[in-house]
């Protein structure tokens, strides 16, 4: 294995092995604290931009299940078609792996992508690292690999329009139709399965497979949008706000089709997870901000506000809703038992609401995957 | 919100450490008494488990002493009359008796209102057919079982069902009486058994090699569930999760396995309607996602003290404030006092739990692993790799191994066999395997251990290999040294395998290789355990060291300030809870004197394990490599070895070489009482009498000591050699087949032969000295003669029936030993007495198994005052004596032969129990009772059966016989036992030994039938027939469920009790309550 190096922004270096591909990378280096579900993490497309750096230490222990994909064009077990991470960062890989349902190797399956796995590092004291200095740009360095990637600044980029669809797909049942994302709406119109199932147009910012198929799950067609597209003319029946990654910033094209839809529809309900909570936030005239390292984990508490009941959650995501910001008519619907941040949001008298946490899950707890009940049920 | 209502809450401990049922409800109890005097609620303790930290002074408001019952639970209620019940914290033991109340209604006759999971759910999970069917109320899979009420509908299930089946008893605590069966015969013996303990036997499919993963699950009245984690187990199902290696996380399940059961625990928690903490045991298909529930336990467990060390987490402290009442959202995560209780922790680091057995103690014992438990003890290691946490592990079970390789060969005739039936040594033979070329597919179809595992411990094979080849220090280049280290590799396994054992020595090698070690800079860094894997900072020092890192978590003051405790590491016979409790006192004394306290301990049943005890907790391995490790770094005051049992007290010495600055009596004067020669020599230098003793290395100096002493004679086996115990031997018969089985004796491994005393009583010592003088001291008893090891004896405290002369040579003995060996600290002699004459038999300069014991009666925490001496503070001479006690104690042994398949269930000079309890009363009589009723002894109500071994026993017993006669028990003997009583004009049928077939009654009869409640049976000697006979009355007596006593003295006490005095005549008497 060759020699691998993790220089940060502050000077620090890292030095480790590499078992992925071979190549030098730069990103945002942030860490998560789950503690299983490598193969859900590196294809989430929310980690576009990102070292991903796993705390839990033993790492590739049950290799990659097949990437095979259904009918309906989504992974069997992967998040999407691919890992969007730039790095995987881990302590000890494990070199052999052991699985009904293994395919291949982690190792095998970095190179394949050509994404840079870097093992032997004290993920633990780079964890504490970042925790008291707060998220950092971070290069890898291969030896023998020409040392000249740029560092991009993270939040800047537009990372949402890098991993959204480019095309519209319909998805019914285990069927799907693709159309080209210059199709009008009335186009998509025509295209809509008549089979009386309620539509739900979702908006693709870095979609995670399982929230369609979470939805699918509950008899409802998806029509999955690109993030910048203006859906205002689509007959559905309740808006989807998918996650997705970098500055909520980058996405104001999506914030405007929100308000349209707001102001157009407001009996429609809508639904926004992760960055769906941020846009929706946005949309309602509240801001956002940049965490200083962000919940990464499968372990965060939440609570619903005004109630008892406390929820396990999945999360992933550097930037919340500041609270202090919702505008008139909207109110914080969860809260994170932590540090007190914001976890969710709704309207006091629309059907709108959103979660910063990941119902979906995939990878950690299902416990919230309720809420997708909740979107279908007021749908109908 | 917490409850009000709720002023005083009683709660039930465990008893006596036994297989199954050990130190982790020291732990459980401990927590949740902590958890409610934090309320200001009253809290009533009963535990007879004298030596558990849970029943000191301060930790429960009122502790009683007797027996956990229902018939003392009762009267204890009815005199304190509490609010509230926790029936969680206390094992099965406690659980069972919980049940049996609420059942009588005496729980509601005096309001006494269960806290945390009701009792109804309980029932639902312990009642097999309950429990399957309401799991199916909500679809979730069980294993299809049959609950049966006889033979022959067992018979019909295994049928049904199709061979292997497995057995379980209902209501027994773990896998007792259970097992697989792979065809009828078998079915039919275990059955039986089974029966035995249990009104109903449950007939299940075996899944044989499925995974089996815990969780354990925290539910709060308003419905909110967390996983607080999960485990899986190295070894397949089939293997009980009690003798399994465990690691926790999970290993080698996907995300969707990992999440799908944890879906499932927390449904199925819901359902049953947990408050409180629970454990859900999974078997998984490997080869699927396929699932099934094989049980629920409704209480904390081992698996839960496990998962709290594991993962931070104050499962049984949180458990118990929810059953007041709170919510999770209200409760503050302790370990970060910032965040919430309510959340999963993440782990960066792996831990492994290894169990430790002592089956070697036992004659005849089953070592096969399967279904029913029969390890003492755990450890818990912690890694960074897996395989770095599993040889710390090997090492941390004490039973001489180095790690996964390194170790003494191993000698197996068919390797194929032990694969396929693991025993104790399983994990040696998977090295063994791997070292002669066999490969991971192989091993995994003859162990069905998961091949992630199998893979870890190859890379150890290859580790070690490299090493090898690499031949001298000079040329080990720091890459393959610190893949090493960072694998869990020790200096000594490095030297061994590049050959500088064999030029340097043992210590030498290893002693070269750190130095090179840290010459390279290859050191190990402290990490802490923060139940958030560093995304919040830690408040807490619950500290591991790994190679497997850059960089210290905390940083060291440098101020000599602090104070390090060695621990006494896995439970095991002989060293168990009672060493937790020194050391929790020694921690105490500690920290009240400001010093900081520092703990090096890795038994995950341990409340000394508890972060919250000391300053800073090390989860590690008590060697001399990582004791040296943690004192370079944190340069204390000093370092205790007395108050940790035998593991410290071995270290003393070369700590001391390596200038480690031990506190209290010095390495020197430890290693003059260890040492058999120089103890000796001083003795006989003070004119001390003892045992004439001999290290022999032949057969002829052998036969000629034993023409000078004479039989008897106590023969030491070299224990390296061959593992074996030692033994009394009566006669050159005995001797020469004992030392066959025993092992060849060589010059390397000569045997210790030294004169046995007979019918001499055995009197303990213990005491405390300043600078060679004594300060305090507690003069014991045995009940039995000398000949019972004094960790299964029964021992009076204060001494009843010793001679003042006795008493006054013993003090004037053991004052001149303390001033010879300069003693500062803990020590205790143990003495002969024949007649007035004394022999001393060994001194050890540490604490004792019977510090707890003493300290509580006497009411002087010895432990306490031995700190103060060590650490130099002024202390106070106590005033109080042991002979102006208006009470008595009695400490009685707890044995778990009913665990031990096969095993003689007979007392002999090497230990063998499992436990003890500790219980008061106003004369010997009653507390004797208390202390027999509490270590599982019933009173009989019509017959018992006596065969009463030697002429002297027979005639020491004769009394006892007129006793149980006048008190209208009907006597059964075998034949010599039945004519001396005859001929002494006793009243007694005769039945007949198992020998002596075709003639009736037969003894085994009577005992399968349930005709006798007490089994009398006193061996006479080692001869062959002896042995089978009285083998087959006493294991049935065991398999059966029927009490037996084996020793004379101490049948006849408790025969002289039980005629005496009624259970009534037990005082319902707290410990306040004896002054």
């Amino acid at each position: 294995m060759k020699k691998a190096s993790l220089l940060l922004e502050d000077g620090s270096h890292y030095d480790g092995l590499s078992f992925g591909y071979d190549r030098n990378v730069g990103g945002e280096l942030v860490f998560s604290t789950g503690m299983s579900g490598y193969p859900e993490s590196l294809t989430d497309p929310s980690y576009s931009g990102q070292l991903l750096m796993l705390t839990y230490p033993l790492i590739g222990n049950y290799g990659v299940p097949p990437l095979v994909r259904e009918q309906n064009g989504l992974s069997r077990y992967m998040e999407s078609g691919r890992i969007h991470a730039e790095c995987l960062i881990v302590s000890d890989y494990s070199e052999k792996y052991s699985h009904w349902n293994g395919q291949t190797s982690l190792s095998s399956w970095l190179k394949q992508e050509k994404i840079p796995g870097i093992s032997g590092i004290d993920t633990r004291s780079l964890t504490q690292k970042l925790r008291e200095h707060g998220v950092m740009m971070c290069k890898v360095v291969i030896e023998g690999e020409a040392d000249d990637i740029p560092l991009p600044n993270y939040s800047t980029v537009n990372y949402i329009s890098k991993v959204s669809c480019s095309e519209i797909t319909v998805y019914h049942g285990e069927m799907s139709s693709v159309m080209s994302s210059s199709t009008s709406n009335g186009g998509v119109n025509t295209h809509l399965p008549n089979d009386g199932k309620k539509k739900v147009l979702l908006v693709d910012c870095g979609v995670k497979e399982n929230i369609i198929r979470c939805l699918l799950r509950r008899g409802v067609d998806v029509v999955r949008v690109p993030w910048d597209y203006d859906f205002s003319s689509i007959s559905y029946d309740g808006l989807f706000l998918a996650n997705g990654p970098g500055d909520p910033e980058t996405a104001s094209a999506t914030v405007a089709n929100i308000r349209k839809a707001m102001g157009l529809k407001p009996e429609v309900p809508i639904f926004g997870i992760c960055m769906g909570n941020q846009l929706l936030a946005k949309a309602g005239g509240a801001s956002t901000y940049k965490l200083k390292y962000g919940h990464r984990s499968h372990n965060q508490p939440v609570r619903e506000i005004g109630t008892t009941r406390c929820f396990i959650t999945s999360q992933n995501h550097g930037y919340a809703v500041d609270d202090k910001t919702l505008g008139k008519d909207w109110i914080p619907y969860f809260v994170n038992m932590n540090d007190g941040s914001n976890e969710g949001i709704r309207h006091t008298h629309h059907p709108w609401f959103s979660v910063q946490f990941h119902p979906e899950a995939s990878s950690g707890p299902t416990d919230t995957e309720y809420l997708f009940d909740e979107f279908v049920k007021i749908m109908n | 919100m917490k409850e009000n209502t709720i002023k005083k809450v009683l709660l039930l401990g465990s008893g006596a450490l036994k297989i199954g049922e050990a130190g982790e409800f020291d732990y459980s109890g401990s927590q949740a008494l902590k958890a409610l005097k934090e309320e200001g609620i009253t809290t009533v303790l009963i535990n007879p488990n004298i030596a558990t930290v849970q029943t000191s002074e301060g930790v429960a408001d009122q502790i009683y002493f007797l027996p956990v019952t229902p018939y003392f639970v009762e009267k204890v209620i009815v005199k304190e009359r509490p609010d509230g019940i926790l029936l969680s914290f206390g094992g099965q033991t406690a659980l069972n008796c919980g049940v049996a109340l609420w059942k009588r209604g005496i729980l509601s006759n005096y309001g006494v209102r269960v806290l945390g999971t009701p009792v109804q759910s309980i029932i639902d999970t312990e009642d097999r057919e309950l429990f399957v069917e309401k799991l199916s109320e909500i679809d979730v899979k069980t294993i299809k079982s049959h609950a049966c009420n006889d033979l022959s509908s067992v018979r019909k299930a295994a049928e049904e069902l199709g061979y292997p089946v497995i057995l379980r008893s209902a209501y027994a605590l773990g896998g007792l009486g259970s097992g697989f069966c792979d065809n009828a015969e078998e079915l039919d013996h275990l059955a039986e058994k089974a029966f035995s303990f249990s009104p109903q036997v449950l007939v299940e499919k075996s899944l044989k090699g499925w995974k089996e993963i815990e969780y354990e699950v925290v539910r709060d009245r308003y419905d909110n569930c967390i996983t607080v984690c999960n485990m899986e187990n190295f070894d397949p199902l089939g293997i009980h999760t009690g003798e399994s290696i465990v690691v926790a996380p999970s290993q080698t399940l996907s995300n969707l396995e990992y999440q799908k059961l944890r879906s499932l625990s927390i449904k199925i928690v819901r359902h049953i309607g947990i408050v409180g903490e629970c454990n859900v045991q999974y078997a998984l298909d490997p080869n699927s996602a396929d699932y099934r529930v094989i049980e629920v336990n409704a209480r904390l467990s081992r698996s839960s003290a496990l998962a709290s060390k594991a993962t931070g987490y104050p499962l049984a402290f949180v458990a118990a404030k929810l059953g007041l009442g709170y919510g999770l959202f209200e409760l503050k995560n302790s370990v970060t006092q910032t965040t919430s209780a309510f959340f999963e922790p993440a782990l960066d680091y792996v831990v492994c739990k290894i169990p430790r057995w002592d089956l070697g103690k036992f004659h005849g014992v089953d070592r096969e692993l399967g279904s029913s438990m029969k390890s003492v003890g755990e450890v818990m290691a912690i890694g960074r790799t897996f395989e770095e946490a599993i040889q710390k592990g090997l090492r941390m079970i004490g039973q001489g191994l180095h790690g996964f390789i390194g170790n003494k060969e191993l000698q197996i005739h068919d390797i194929d066999r032990a694969l396929r039936s693991p025993t104790d040594n399983r994990v040696l033979v998977i090295e063994k395997a791997l070292e002669q070329g066999y490969s991971i597919e192989k091993i995994h179809a003859l162990t069905k251990i998961d091949k992630w595992f199998l893979y870890k411990l190859e890379n150890l094979v290859k580790t070690y290999h490299a090493l090898q080849q690499t031949g001298t220090l000079n040329k080990l280049r720091r890459s393959l040294l610190l893949r090493s280290k960072q694998e869990g590799f020790t200096d000594f396994q490095v030297s061994r395998a590049l050959g500088l054992e064999i030029s340097l020595g043992s210590h030498g090698g290893s002693d070269a290789v750190r130095k090179y070690r840290k010459s390279l800079n290859v050191i190990p860094y402290v990490k802490q355990i923060d139940t958030l894997a560093a995304e919040y900072p830690a408040q807490t020092n619950y500290l591991y060291l790994t190679y497997n890192g850059i960089s210290h978590d905390i940083s060291y003051e440098e101020d000599h300030h602090s104070i390090i405790v060695l621990g006494s590491g896995a439970y095991r016979i002989g060293s168990s809870v009672e060493f937790d409790w020194c050391g929790v006192q020694a921690l105490n004394t500690i920290r009240s004197s400001g010093y900081r306290s520092v703990m090096i301990n890795y038994n995950p049943e341990t409340v000394s394990t508890d972060y919250d005890k000391c300053d800073r907790l090390y989860f590690d391995e008590l060697t001399f490599e990582r004791v040296m490790d943690i004192y370079e770094l944190e340069t204390p005051h000093g370092v205790i070895v007395s108050t940790g049992g035998q593991i410290p007290n071995n270290l003393a010495v070369r700590l001391s070489c390596h200038s480690v600055r031990l506190l209290g009596t010095s390495a020197e004067s430890i290693d003059s009482a260890e040492d058999r020669e120089k103890f000796s020599a001083m003795l006989s230098r003070i004119g001390v009498d003892q045992p004439a003793w001999r290290a022999l290395t032949s057969m002829s100096d052998i036969d000629e000591f034993i023409g000078e002493v004479g039989f008897p004679v106590l023969v030491r086996p070299s224990y390296v050699l061959s593992g074996a115990a030692m033994n009394v031997c009566s006669n050159s018969d005995e001797l020469s087949r004992f030392l066959q089985l025993a092992s060849n004796v060589s010059k390397e491994h000569p045997v210790v032969v030294s004169k046995f005393h007979e019918h001499n009583k055995e009197i303990e010592m213990d005491a405390v000295a300043h600078e060679g003088e004594i300060i305090a001291y507690a003069i014991s008893e045995h009940i039995e003669y000398a000949g019972v090891h004094s960790g299964d004896a029964t021992i009076q405290f204060p001494p009843q029936k010793i001679y003042v002369e006795t008493v006054r040579k013993i003090k004037k003995v053991s004052r001149q030993i303390a001033k010879e060996l300069k003693i500062s600290g803990p020590f205790n002699i143990q003495f002969l007495a024949e007649e007035n004459h004394l022999r001393v038999i060994e001194c050890n300069l540490r604490a004792s198994r019977s510090f707890p014991f003493v300290s509580k009666v006497l009411k002087i925490n010895l432990i306490d005052l031995a700190t103060k001496i060590m650490l130099g503070l002024p202390f106070e001479k106590p005033s109080s004596n042991l002979f102006d006690l208006e009470y008595v104690g009695i400490k009685a042994s707890q044995f778990s032969f009913n665990r031990l398949q096969n095993a003689d269930p007979v007392l002999g000079v090497d230990m063998s129990s499992t436990g003890e309890v500790g219980c008061l009363g106003d004369d010997t009589g009653t507390a004797l009772l208390a202390a027999m009723l509490s270590v599982g002894h019933r009173i009989p109500q019509k017959s018992i059966l006596l065969s009463t071994g030697t002429g002297k026993d027979k005639a020491s017993m004769l009394n006892s016989a007129r006793e149980l006669v006048s008190h209208g028990y009907k006597l059964y003997a075998t034949g010599g036992t039945s004519r001396y009583l005859r001929d002494n004009g006793i009243v007694n049928t005769r039945v007949y030994w198992p020998s002596e077939s075709g003639s009736y009654p037969q003894a085994l009869d009577l005992l399968h039938n349930h005709e006798i409640d007490l089994v009398v049976n006193v061996p006479k000697d080692l001869s062959v027939g002896e042995l089978t006979n009285g083998y087959k009355i006493r294991r049935a007596s065991i398999d059966l469920n029927i009490p037996l006593i084996t020793n004379s003295r101490l049948a006849s006490a408790f025969i002289h009790a039980f005629c005496t005095y009624s259970i009534d005549d037990i005082p319902i008497k707290s410990w306040k309550e004896y002054n």
